[in-house]
Order: structure tokens, then sequence, then C-alpha cells
């Protein structure tokens, strides 16, 4: 009997029962659905994680300023200005694997245009900061090193401050903005980045001259960094090293005995971006799990459905076998059957996973990506499923006894 | 092997167990059935002659004594080759006609010939041929269920001798029809043997083994009579 025969045989049976097969399929649909849904979610989440990494910039690090302990209250990083623009200067001079290094001060600061006014982050920085972030500017131009050098009045606009002062559609270069109350004059505009890995908004920020911002927006300690210093290795490989010659530069400068703690913390974000992707991925594949258990129900809806299937069908089997049909060729045919249910499942579930995990994907603003391999591996899942749950019933049928089951009421 | 007879049982014995008692279904039978034989195995219930008939037939093997089928010992045949010699040589009807529920008549008869790896198109033709020897050709795509019982058994004595098969078996072949179907059933037999066909058929019912040249009647698992006869005609009035 050719493959065909016995694939047209198998999918003719389930037809006589429609509805019985496909509420029996559907427990591998749900299963095969959820698994490819889930895992295209979370897959989802991980890219956004990568993409929001990137979008800070590469082979970042972060030396913060130090505690401050006052009666007892630990006041926590960045609690006490304890980097100077020594140590700046000491670590763009003395480290070599470090490119570049910037100070980033920053001060939540009111900022208005002739209309409105909005509160928003204001950074004082150098010409870096676009290398350092991988930034680029959108319209304008970024202040130069000679604006830092007289300290100029001009501020670069991030997208979301420009759509709060000026509109959405506006263009407010060479217009004025104040900031603190201090006329500032727009030279650019950045370009739109989107959340940051914290979930802050990138684009909520005025960018001023650090020789501005100390001298109009900070006010006082002009010796001390009012932020954190950003820095970026020379590749991906320098970082960690970058970091233990920061490490020992900064506790040298800052004459800290061995076993005494820093006062200052040095932090890698490529760290902090693996530890995020770690949880995501944990979770995908938690939810992955729970959705392959699924799988495994709908198998022994099969399997049920195929024994009250045999059942049924036990005189049919014993006339098969009376005009010639071998155990074999009962065992493949009940074989093929739930195979051809959980094979049935397993494509409709990919195509509802897909759809429902593209309409995801649009809500929450993600790219999902399905992969071949996770479409491919829940079809062979659900494959072997009615391979595994069929053959229990298969076997059965094809152990019948011609004259036993022929006699079947 | 010509010369060997088409079927010979040689103290066949056949013990079902229920339960701790053991019903001797046959207590050592010798028959042997010759070809183009039309042969009607008579007994009231219980006497053997459907075990007979599931022994010759290969449905089942006997407990103890030998069977030749065309001179091939057959008694000791494992599942695989007995389905194999079912499906070349022997041909069933049964009482309950058997055929696949929501399946037209051509594809019921098809069903023998798709074990045996004939071709679709060459299956195709062989059945409607079959169904036109049981003339039938004009209901080829009805179900069972649009077809009346007689009809049906034909589909069935269709699916029989599709196969070209060297014996026909038919366990109580009239037993669900009315008078007037069973008599052009029987007819249809004899229209077989007529062709060379041989018939082996169990039934209990006086009338029918009339229309067979020879009777065998069992009794308590062992043949009783084996007698040979002119048999009646069949005088269909209605073929259909």
């Amino acid at each position: 009997m050719s493959l065909f025969d016995t694939v047209r045989i198998a999918v003719r049976a389930l037809l006589r029962n429609k509805l019985r097969s496909f509420l029996t399929t559907l427990g591998i649909i749900i299963g095969v659905f959820a698994v490819i849904s889930m895992v295209a979610v979370g897959e989802g989440a991980k890219a956004q994680v990568e993409k929001t990494f990137a979008s800070m910039g590469s082979n970042i690090i972060v030396v913060l300023p130090g505690t401050s302990s006052r009666g007892g209250a630990m006041g926590g990083f960045g609690s006490m200005p304890t980097l100077t623009w020594d140590d700046l200067a000491a670590i763009r001079a003395e480290v070599p694997t470090v490119r570049t290094a910037v100070a980033m001060l920053s001060a939540m600061a009111q900022v208005q245009s002739d209309e409105d006014n909005w509160t928003t982050r204001v950074q004082g920085t150098s010409p870096e900061f676009l290398d350092v972030r991988a930034w680029k500017v959108e319209a304008g131009v970024f202040f130069t090193q000679s604006d830092v050098d007289v300290g100029a009045k001009v501020a670069v606009l991030g997208r979301t401050v420009v759509d709060k002062l000026y509109g959405e559609f506006a263009d407010p270069i060479g217009q004025s903005v104040r900031i603190k109350g201090v006329p500032f004059q727009i030279v650019g505009v950045l370009e739109r980045k989107g959340q940051s890995a914290m979930g802050q908004d990138n684009d909520d920020t005025v960018v001023v001259p650090q020789s501005t911002f100390q001298s109009k927006i900070q006010g006082g300690l002009q010796k001390f960094i009012p932020g954190m210093i950003m820095v970026s290795a020379v590749d991906a490989d320098a970082t960690k090293r970058a970091q233990t010659q920061m490490a020992n530069l900064l506790r040298d400068r800052h004459h800290i005995e061995p076993g005494m703690d820093d006062d200052f913390s040095i932090r890698n974000l490529a760290e902090m971006a693996s530890a995020v992707e770690a949880g995501t991925s944990a979770i995908t594949s938690l939810l992955a799990s729970i959705a392959a258990v699924s799988l495994i129900v709908g198998g022994i809806g099969i399997m049920n459905i195929m024994l009250v299937s045999v059942t049924e069908r036990t005189r049919e089997i014993g006339l098969r076998m009376a005009v010639g049909a071998k155990p074999r060729h009962i065992l493949l045919q009940f074989l093929f059957e739930s195979l051809a249910l959980s094979t049935a499942g397993g494509i409709v579930g990919i195509a509802a996973g897909v759809v429902t995990a593209s309409k995801l994907g649009e809500a929450f603003g993600w790219t999902i990506t399905i992969r071949p391999e996770t479409v491919v591996l829940a079809v062979g899942f659900s494959g072997l499923v009615g391979v595994v749950f069929g053959i229990f019933p298969a076997r059965k049928a094809s152990k019948l006894q011609p004259i036993a089951a022929l006699r079947y009421e | 092997m010509q010369d060997a007879p088409l079927v010979r049982l040689e103290q066949v014995t056949k013990i079902y167990r229920m339960g701790d008692v053991e019903v001797g279904a046959l207590r050592g039978v010798d028959f042997t059935l010759e070809r183009g034989e039309f042969v009607a195995v008579m007994g009231a219930s219980g006497s053997g002659k459907s075990t007979l008939m599931q022994i010759v037939g290969c449905l089942d093997g006997p407990t103890s004594g030998r069977y030749w089928l065309e001179g091939r010992d057959v008694s000791s045949l494992g599942a695989n080759a007995l389905a194999e010699v079912r499906n070349t040589t022997l041909g069933f009807v049964f009482q309950s006609f058997n055929l696949l529920a929501r399946t037209s008549a051509v594809e019921n008869v098809e069903l023998p010939m798709l074990y045996a790896g004939v071709g679709g198109r060459e299956r195709r033709r062989r059945a409607l041929e079959a169904l036109d020897q049981v003339g039938l050709s004009s209901r080829a795509h009805h179900h069972p269920n649009q077809l009346s019982g007689g009809q049906q058994q034909r589909v069935a004595i269709a699916r029989a001798i599709v196969g070209q098969p060297r014996v026909i078996l038919a366990d109580e072949p009239t037993g669900n029809l009315d008078s007037q179907s069973s008599v052009e059933i029987m007819q249809l037999f004899q229209a077989l043997g007529a062709k060379g066909m041989t018939v082996m058929l169990v039934t209990h019912e006086p009338d029918i083994s009339q229309f067979a040249a020879r009777v065998v009647v069992m009794r308590d698992g062992l043949i009783k009579t084996d007698t040979r006869q002119i048999p009646k005609a069949a005088h269909a009035e209605v073929v259909s």
C-alpha cells in the first residue's frame, strides 16, 4: 500500500468526524500557538533591551561620585561630589584603554520658550558627548570646543523638549530658550532616540557646554564635577581593563588606603545589559516551557480520541484485516491519523501564533522576529507529540485479532 | 500442486478458552474442498460451522491438526503471511455486509486491492468490472446507506471477487435479507459457481442450502453428514 493511499485513508477518516477532529486538534493548536507567540514576544523584548543598550553607546563605563554618610545615613552613590575636574583630566591622560571621557553634569531645571515651559534634565558636557553616546544631531549643529572654552550660552535640545516648547514640527534653531531664566541660543536638535534601559525618555533633555553649565546652572563648588563621568573604552574587550585601571587611578588620586571603601563607583553598561538580557531570556524560556506543557496536554487529548476511534472502528479494522490488511497497515493508518491531527494543529497554531505575535509587536512598538528554527521546532514537536501519543492506540488497533474484531459489537 | 485439493483439513481441532472452561468448537474435522465446488455448511448454532469457516478463511489458526490450502500448509503461518493469503486467495462475504460507511460502493470494492498494492487507476477499473458482474454498475458511486440490503450484499460480493480469489467464503450471507433478496443473492452465487468459482457458504436455513451442490451438516464440532445433491435452480423473478 502506498504512502499516498495511507495518508488519504487517514485524512478521510478524520474528515468523517470534522467537529471531533477539530476539537482534538484544538489542544495542539493552543499549545503551538502559545509556544510561538510566547517565544516571539520574549525575543522581541530581548531585542528591545539590546536596542536600548546599543542606543546608549558602545563600551560605556560610568564613573559615579561617592557616598556621603551623615549621622549614619548613607547617602548612596552620587549623593556627594567626590570626582574633580582633575580626576577627569587624569583619566583622559593616564588610562590607555580609554578612548574618550566626558563629564556629564546634570541638573533638573525649568526651560522656557516664549509660550511654554517645561522641566527637564539639563546636561553640561563637551563635544565628545555625541561620540560617547553614539548620538547624532538631527538639525543644526552641536556646540564646539570653542563654545566650551568661552562658556557660550548655546543649547542643543532633545526632541521631546522641542515638542513641548515649540510644537511637534517646529524648527527652533536660532530661537532663544531660557534655562533657569538665563537665555540660551538654540544651535541644534538631537535625533530622536527613544527610551533608555531604565525607561527614561532619552529625548527629554537639553545639552549645554559644561563651562556654561558650571557658571549659569550649577553654582558653587567649581572644583568638583556635579554629575558623573562617562567613559568609552577603546573596544569591548578593553572595557574590563579600563574599569580596573580607572579604579586604581582614582583610589590613588583620592588617597584611599587598601581595605577602605571606594568613594566612587564604576559601572559597566555591558554588564547591566547582559544581566537584563539574561533575565528576559529566563522569562522567555519559562513561558515557552509552560506553553510546551499545553502541547503535551494536547497530545493526551489526541491519544484519548484515537483510543475511542480504535474502539469505535473495531469492526472496520476486522474487515480490513479480513480482506488482507497486515498489522503494519493498520498501525500506519492510525499513526497517520494522529500525525495528521497534530501537524494540522501545529500549522494552524503557527499561523495563529505569528499573527498574534505581530499584533502584540505592533501594540508594544517592538520588532517581532519569528525565527525559522522556532517554527521548525514547533512543527517538529507537534509531529512528535502525534507519533508519541498515537503509537499506543495504533499498536492496540494492529494487535486486534481479525475474528474478534469482526465480531465486535 | 494443481492436483492437490483446494482446501484440505486433517484432524483439525479448535478449542476456545472461556475463563476456566475449555470449549471444543471443532473436535477433529477432516474436510476437503475441490475446485469449482459449491458447498453449504449447515448446523445448529454452536455446531462449529462458523469456526470451520474461520479456519478455512485463515482468520484463525487451528489448535491442532493441519490445513493445506492449494497444497500449501497454512496451519502455522504468522499474522502477516495469513493476511497475504486472505488477500490473494480468499474472498469474504459476511452476514452484516461489513461495508465501510460513508464510502462509495466502488471504493468499498477497491479495498482488497489497496492492500495488494494495485495502482489507483487499475484499482478503479477492476472494481467497476466486479460491480458490473454483480449487476450494480449503475450504483457504483452510491454510499451503503443509499443502497438496499440486497444491493449492499452484492457490493460485498463484488469486493470478495475483485481479487479473483480461489474460494469465496460466505458466512450467513442471507441472514439479514428478505426472501426475495436472498434468492437473488443465491442466484448470484450460482452464477459465479457456473463460471468456475469455488463457493463455501455457512447457513442454518435449509432453504438456502438447497441451492448448493454439496451439503455438509455439522454437530458438536464434528461433520455429521456430507452429501451431494442436485442444486435447486434459483429463479430470480426480479433482478434489478
